[in-house]
């Protein structure tokens, strides 16, 4: 019999890790591979950020979880309800159970807003809103099509959340959207985070600080909400202070998935998997392995950082079926776009070690790095293909390997290399052309 | 690397004053660093918070998020920033000293 691989999540890293590995055994005989996952809705979560704007629509953005796996892979639709470590057992909340060689968990962030008193209560997708959902995205669409004056504030509860850029995003591209419907003067934006700065790393904090305040953005840091008043339309932080709103746009506390809690020795107090940062083996059992937004990891909870990690974890499951080393490393390498509005957009690239830098991205002829530019803007739209027809089939992007690319960074902000990168980027334009 | 003196031993502390070497700190150190952050007496309730920091961080090896503290150290959230004005994780963490929480990004 083949190994039993059992996958928990059919999102990016389940789906991505469970094609790597199905590609990567020359018969299938030698493996039989499970997908567990509770729905068949597939969400490309990173075009949420467009749905508010009317710049991506839901059914654009849904496909079904099943038709992304190899047709070898079966695939299970069930809630799980937990997993029996010592038995080597997952139990289905459909009742049935399934037993595994080595388990991936793969389940992902889940979002807690009603973790912070007064969220879900008056107000709640009506003033008050998300876009890390579905639904909260499509509600915001309607809300933000009928707002033309007033304070928005976009506040980021507490770390960590999935793609943490984004509520920055959604600031710039509110900026953009009310300029283009001419009531920019009438709409007051309010960027509300608990870290001490607009981001956490200390040049992009900066870079991405000097762009809130040239867009007009106001920088409201070191404020922990405690509590939401959606009727009176106010935030309030643990520490009392009042921060009045026309419509809050709040990125909820994330946590693990539910079953992790409800499996002993799993997970950690917010139903994260403790796991290794370079071999992404789990801390509970040798023989479980984390992928994704579900590892209690220090990177990005982010789909390129689930990208990078599906090479080694796979590496790492076989190595681990054939009772070898784990010889593969995770560096922490995340990359990810930034939208700046008006068709322009950054790019970050950092590790575990490194912040992020300016410079060229993956080498010295590339594109630019912690710089607005129209051909990061075009990398971002692009990304949609490459997720469904490269990512989650779990191949390799050409030129491009899990480790984080130094060639091509500036080792200090503004050396005075500019000038030349300034005349790269025509150059690439053009050829890309 | 800067040097600081508590309770008459010298340790190695980062820029912005948490310590390098958990290993230096002794509990007759931590009345000191509170006075220097904003805290001018550690009462009982206060040395729940900074034993269960070091107790975690020890276990761990990563110093407890606010959100934590309030889920796992028996002290809610709102009376953590009573005790610990602004920072409660960072302050805590501070006068327990171990390393400054990691905001994971």
């Amino acid at each position: 019999m083949g190994h039993r691989i059992v996958v928990l999540g059919g999102g990016t890293g389940g789906t991505l890790v469970a094609n790597r590995l199905w590609r990567s055994y020359a018969h299938s005989e030698q493996v039989e591979i499970t997908v567990v996952d509770s729905n068949d809705r597939h969400v490309y979560q990173p075009a949420l950020l467009f749905v508010p704007f009317g710049l991506a629509s839901l059914d654009e953005i849904v496909r079904p979880r099943s038709k992304q796996l190899h047709s070898g892979i079966n695939y299970e639709m069930s809630a799980v309800d937990h997993v029996d470590l010592p038995a080597n057992r997952v139990h289905l909340a459909n009742g049935r159970e399934i037993d595994y060689d080595v388990l991936v968990v793969a389940t992902g962030a889940v979002l807690q807003p009603e973790e912070t008193p007064g969220m879900t209560g008056p107000g709640w997708m009506q003033k008050v809103f998300t876009f890390y959902s579905p639904e909260g995205a499509g509600a915001l669409e309607g809300a933000l099509a009928t707002f033309s004056s007033g304070h928005i504030v976009v506040n980021p509860i507490d770390m960590p959340i999935k793609c943490p850029v984004a509520p920055l995003e959604f600031c710039f591209l509110a900026d953009w959207y009310f300029k283009e419907r001419g009531v920019r003067d009438q709409v007051q934006i309010s960027y509300v985070t608990p870290l001490d700065g607009a981001f956490t790393m200390p040049t992009s904090s900066r870079m991405l600080g000097n762009m809130l305040a040239e867009k007009n953005i106001e920088l409201v840091s070191e404020f922990n909400t405690g509590e939401v008043d959606g009727k009176e339309g106010r935030l309030i932080s643990y520490d009392g202070r009042e921060l009045p709103f026309d419509l809050a746009v709040v990125i909820p506390l994330h946590a693990g998935a539910d079953y992790v809690g409800r499996s002993p020795g799993l997970g950690d107090q917010l139903n994260f998997v403790p796991s290794d940062e370079h071999t992404l083996q789990s801390k509970a059992r040798p023989n479980v392995f984390v992928i994704g937004d579900a590892a209690n990891v220090p990177t990005s909870k982010a789909g390129s950082v689930t990208h990078f990690e599906g090479e080694v974890l796979a590496a790492n499951v076989r190595a681990f079926l054939a009772g070898e080393e784990l010889a593969a490393s995770f560096d922490g390498h995340s990359n990810c776009f930034i939208e700046a509005g008006f068709s322009k957009a950054l790019l970050i690239d950092f590790n575990y070690d490194t912040e992020p830098l300016p410079g060229r991205f993956p080498a010295k002829i590339g594109v630019p790095l912690l710089k607005e530019s129209r051909l990061n803007h075009l990398g971002k739209l692009m990304f949609q293909w490459f997720y469904w027809h490269v990512l989650l089939p779990g191949r390799d992007i050409p030129g491009l390997g899990s480790g984080m690319p130094h060639a091509g960074k500036l080792e200090a902000p503004g050396d005075g290399t500019d000038e030349q990168n300034e005349s790269d980027e025509k150059e690439v334009h053009s050829n890309a052309g | 690397m800067p040097v600081k003196s508590y309770a008459g031993a010298q340790v190695d502390v980062e820029e912005d004053g948490f310590f390098v070497h958990p290993e230096q700190w002794s509990q007759d150190m931590a009345p000191e660093i509170a006075r220097e952050s904003g805290v001018p007496e550690l009462t009982e309730r206060h040395w729940e918070v900074v034993s269960f920091m070091r107790k975690e961080y020890l276990a761990s090896g990563d110093s407890p998020s606010v959100r934590l503290l309030g889920k796992a150290s028996g002290v809610p959230v709102k009376e953590l920033y009573q005790l610990f004005p602004k920072g409660p994780a960072k302050l805590a963490a501070k006068i327990a000293g171990i390393p400054k929480p990691r905001s994971c990004i």
